[in-house]
């Protein structure tokens, strides 16, 4: 399973790429595997607003269907449409296809984020 | 085995005829003359050109690569797969019923208004509840509709805050689903190590909020809610009500009755429960029971009796309106009711009794070869897990697709989710011993089969005329009608 | 006796002893003893299948039915022929006794009929994707109804015009009342919706127009000019149409729909009191997502073979609970095998046929009524196969001397429509002969 260093997680298993105030947040390689194999992705709108904890998208597979929570209060400033048509781009590389682009409103959250080394050990309880 | 089946469309040749009008009498009048080519399709529809006896071919051969309960066991939990008597489908087709028109003057159809009206009375007694409405297309069209009168009678009472419905974390996805529909928040509650709702966790969760409890009794897992009167008490004493999902009523009948227990709404199946055919996904009929308080909430018309005349009430200010078109699922009605005249108190009574007795057999026997989460006396069904047999190397979805190569329909997979690899097997009253051992013998032999050799398990099916199918291309590019090449 | 009861009361004995009861009670201790049933129910006794059929024998004569009387009567329930072949096909007890087809590899004769049907569908609507079927006309238009406000979110408001069949109002105003919706009904003005109400009740809260096709007075509306003006406010335009009328008429697509629904019992299915039929549901190919209900879909077996599945199932209630764009799993299966049957033999040349015949059948009625003293078409609009003729005599009194000629004359509209007390409305099918239209105006002539 595949953890990138320089990137935020969340116990939800999200990751968040951070560059200033502004944020790219995908499903993690343990998500999407534990997923199986994704047909479809439901993204939000561009301007959406959202607060920690909110569902602000939806990944199904054949047999499932995932919430993905926001980590962070946040707008959305764009979203992958890539994925509409290709949702098979998340099994196929999760940190490259990122689902939503946000611009942080608070982000004195970051700080509650994990980081890999935690994200990795918080995986290992889950298995 | 695997054999490619024409489509109908390509077995179309220009100029066949498959049917036969009467000669026209009419020809001095034009289409024309009264609409404009605006009005009129330019192209006609693609239907295919084929004889009448290609099309009976045809859906023969379809049958063929289908299966019933007529053509073997179809153990499928909650679903209820017990035979269809023939004799319901002969007097649903009398022309009385089957030929009457909707719209018809109410003194046209005194013997459908009668057979409605002693339906409800009898689904009454059976169910210990006050009133029917026979409008519910299917089961979960009947939750809809139940949980509409649970929010009329809150809303009249003033009571709006109420949008909270509780249900198990073993319900069936429509639970949820129809709270969803009008705007009911659910929330989920776990079960306990018994696989029973957690009566502490009832508590903690009912508040001023509460609208609801949805339940299944017994539940998916196929157990007894033995607290049932205690859970009952914490809903009404917090204000809420008692939903009873009638998936399961096949475990109860002329043993215990749902009013009794507290239930304040139902809904049966009557495609369940009460033996009509489910036709390959329906017709269904989900009739919707209450308690005399919320009478005046049931949907419109609402057939009554005075003195020797039926007629349909529809002066109910309180009603939530209509649900469906007409009076429901009539045709189905007719065949439930056929049934119970034949099953009759006694009937019914033993009926419960033996889909109870089978389905403990079949757990006794194969609780030896697969996993039991919860190994006490069940209902109706049972829930095994085949985690043992994923270790092994094949799933529970390979065992079911080699139950297919054995000729059997397979048990229902994966569900209730609460279950890891669940496998829910419910066999009903109307199956015997020799096809329970059979059965029994099979689900043995295929765990055998996953200890020495998974593969011929997980290439399963071999026997069908397709093999497994791609559902992710499916779902990914999804080709949902047919269309000409060019 | 109990013929669906196999055990004998040794073979009770034996299963018993495998479990380790002496009694079948013991089975149910865990039911709450205050709560147990000490008695039988209060119901019949058994009773023989002769005596069933002799119970219900008695029942259904004690109604009238179409067979014997000639029947006008419409309102979304037509009298079309329906052919031998379907009953037949309908009894193959591989079909109407099997479930929902979950088990793919050995349910695809029923998957490929659903495929059938809903490209069927398709090619009479105009949409891109039909699903397997709905419970009826008012529950897929109420359905659609739903999915109007899902596609363009945050819009709280559907309106639905007059000309709307008013059962199907009522089972909408239900579902959106249940769920805290606003539904807001369009005017009418000559038996048609009113342009100019349409054009004032249009907002940016509107997310869909419903409307019917030909409407609920057999007269063909311009649904061109209604698209217009809802899609020039960003809703959707919702067509409940008439599929036999599809055989001749253009098509909801061609006219602007995005959501077509309607009633399938014209397609192959007896009246039956109003039950069971079938509703269809097919939308424009961006919305297939929105779609509630199971679709099934075209694939590949390992092999290449083709076969078909249930697909995009993540939309459906038992993986998405309650995110599920709607609670419906059974359908109405075995109905749209039906009409799946009934349009495969009437085929294209067939279809529009029916359409035809009935279409020159009501003219010829229509203008013979519009002569006689004390009758006169009410509306100037185009019709399809059902009208409305008001009359100067009391419609109860008309419809009474036509049932005494054993002829189901009519539909009256005074109820669902208080200014339509003078008014009746008539359908004319296929099945009416030339004679039994000249005996109709023969009693209207009658009548004092």
């Amino acid at each position: 399973m595949k953890i990138l260093k320089d990137l935020k997680y969340t116990k939800e298993h999200e990751w968040i790429r951070i560059e200033g105030e502004i944020a790219f947040i995908g499903i993690t390689d343990f998500a999407q595997e534990h997923l199986g194999d994704i047909v479809f992705v439901e993204l939000p709108e561009t301007e959406e607003e959202f607060v920690e904890g909110d569902s602000f998208a939806v990944v199904d597979s054949v047999k499932a269907t995932s919430d993905v929570y926001m980590p962070l209060d946040c707008e959305i400033v764009a979203v992958n449409e890539e994925l509409i048509d290709a949702p098979e781009l998340i099994n196929e590389d999760p940190y490259e296809n990122w689902l939503v682009k946000v611009k942080l409103t608070d982000e004195e959250q970051i700080e509650s984020l994990l980081n890999a080394k935690e994200y990795e050990e918080f995986c290992a309880e889950e298995e | 085995m695997r054999e490619q089946k024409k489509l109908i469309f390509e077995m179309s040749t220009p100029g066949r005829v498959g049917f036969s009008l009467p000669e026209d009498d009419f020809t001095g009048i034009e289409v024309s003359s009264y609409l404009n080519s605006d009005y009129l399709r330019q192209e006609e529809p693609n239907l295919p050109e084929v004889s009448e006896v290609d099309v009976v071919r045809h859906f023969t051969t379809l049958s063929s690569r289908n299966f019933g309960v007529d053509s073997g066991f179809y153990p499928l939990g909650s679903c209820t797969m017990k035979y269809n008597p023939k004799v319901n489908e002969d007097v649903a087709r009398y022309s009385g019923f089957a030929l009457a028109h909707p719209f018809q003057p109410q003194e046209t159809v005194q013997g459908n208004l009668k057979l409605i009206h002693w339906m409800d009375q009898m689904l009454q007694e059976i169910t210990g509840m006050d009133r029917f409405t026979l409008q519910p297309a299917a089961g979960a069209h009947g939750e809809l509709t139940g949980l509409m009168i649970i929010k009329a009678f809150h809303r009249n009472n003033g009571d709006t805050e109420r949008i909270e419905v509780i249900v198990p974390d073993s319900a069936h996805g429509t639970n949820p689903a129809s709270a969803a529909m009008i705007g009911f928040k659910t929330v989920e509650i776990p079960s306990n190590a018994r696989g029973l709702v957690d009566l502490e966790a009832l508590k903690n969760t009912v508040s001023e909020k509460t609208a609801a409890l949805m339940l299944t009794n017994p539940n998916t897992l196929g157990l007894f809610e033995n607290e049932i009167l205690e859970m009952a008490e914490v809903v009404h004493k917090a204000g809420g009500l008692l939903y009873y999902d009638g998936a399961n009523a096949n475990a109860i009948l002329g043993k215990a009755r749902p009013g009794d227990m507290g239930f304040d709404v139902l809904h049966l199946n009557l495609h369940k429960t009460f033996a009509t055919p489910h036709g390959g996904g329906g017709p269904g009929s989900g009739p919707v029971g209450v308690k005399t308080e919320l009478i005046p909430f049931l949907p419109v018309p609402v057939i009554e009796k005075l003195d020797d005349r039926y007629y349909m009430d529809v002066e109910r200010p309180l009603s939530i309106g209509k649900v469906k078109n007409c009076y429901g699922n009539f045709g189905v009605v007719v065949k439930a009711f056929a049934y119970i005249l034949a099953m009759g108190a006694e009937g019914l009574r033993l009926t419960s009794e033996d889909a109870v007795l089978n389905a403990n057999y079949l757990k006794e026997i194969l609780k030896e070869y697969y996993e039991l989460p919860y190994d006490q006396v069940c209902k109706h069904e049972f829930v095994l897990s085949g985690s043992k047999q994923k270790k092994q190397g094949a799933s529970t979805l390979d065992i079911a697709k080699r139950l297919i190569d054995y000729k059997y329909h397979p048990p229902t997979i994966y569900f209730p989710l609460i279950v890891k690899e669940a496998i829910m097997i419910e066999p009903t009253e109307t199956e015997g011993k020799e096809t329970l051992d059979a059965f029994a013998e099979t689900m043995v032999k295929i765990a055998k089969e996953v200890e020495q050799n998974p593969d011929t398990v997980t290439d399963a099916p071999l026997t069908t005329a397709v093999g497994r199918l791609d559902e992710v291309t499916a779902a990914r590019t999804p080709i949902l009608k047919w269309q000409p090449e060019d | 006796m109990f013929p669906y009861l196999p055990h004998t009361h040794e073979e009770r004995q034996e299963l018993m002893e495998r479990i380790g009861i002496s009694s079948i009670d013991e089975l149910f201790n865990d039911i709450p003893e205050s709560i147990r049933i000490k008695n039988n129910l209060n119901l019949n006794h058994p009773y023989s299948e002769m005596e069933i059929k002799k119970i219900c024998k008695n029942l259904s004569e004690m109604n009238i039915t179409t067979e014997d009387y000639t029947c006008f009567l419409g309102a979304g329930y037509y009298d079309h022929y329906i052919p031998s072949v379907i009953d037949h096909m309908l009894l193959r007890s591989e079909f109407y006794t099997a479930y929902t087809p979950y088990q793919a590899e050995r349910s695809q004769g029923y998957l490929q009929a659903i495929f059938e049907y809903q490209t069927m569908i398709c090619e009479l609507t105009g949409m891109d994707v039909s699903n397997a079927s709905m419970y009826d006309s008012a529950t897929a238009t109420a359905e659609a109804g739903f999915m109007t406000l899902a596609i363009t979110r945050k819009r709280n408001t559907v309106l639905i015009s007059k000309t709307v069949h008013p059962h199907v109002r009522q089972v909408v105003k239900t579902y959106f009342n249940s769920a805290d919706y606003n539904l807001v009904e369009i005017e009418m003005t000559d038996g048609m919706t009113d342009l100019a109400d349409l054009k004032a009740k249009l907002n940016d809260d509107v997310a869909g127009v419903i409307c019917q096709y030909p409407n609920f007075f057999g007269i063909i509306e311009d649904m061109s000019a209604i698209g217009d003006q809802v899609h020039a406010n960003d809703s959707l335009l919702v067509m409940q149409a008439d599929p036999i009328s599809l055989g001749m008429l253009a098509d909801p697509g061609t006219l602007g729909a995005d959501l077509t629904t309607g009633e399938g019992q014209a397609l192959g299915n007896p009246m039956g009191f109003g039950g069971p039929t079938f509703g269809f549901l097919a939308c424009k190919q961006k919305y297939t997502r929105n779609m509630p209900g199971r679709i099934v879909g075209q694939t590949v077996d390992h092999e290449g073979n083709r076969g078909f599945v249930l697909t995009l199932q993540a939309r459906e209630q038992h993986i998405r609970r309650h995110r599920a764009s709607s609670n419906i799993c059974s359908n109405q299966a075995l109905n749209a095998l039906a009409a799946l049957i009934y349009l495969s033999l009437l085929g294209k040349r067939g279809l529009s046929q029916v359409a035809v015949d009935s279409f020159k059948k009501a003219h010829y009625l229509f203008e013979r009524i519009n002569q006689i003293p004390g009758f006169k078409a009410k509306y100037g609009g185009p019709f399809f196969r059902e009208f409305v003729v008001q009359t100067e005599h009391d419609v109860d009194v008309v419809l009474q001397s036509l049932l005494e000629h054993k002829i189901l004359g009519g539909y009256a509209l005074g109820e669902d429509y208080p200014e339509l007390t003078d008014s009746f409305m008539i359908a004319v099918t296929e099945k009416r002969t030339k004679e039994e239209l000249d005996q109709f105006i023969q009693v209207l002539e009658g009548v004092k």
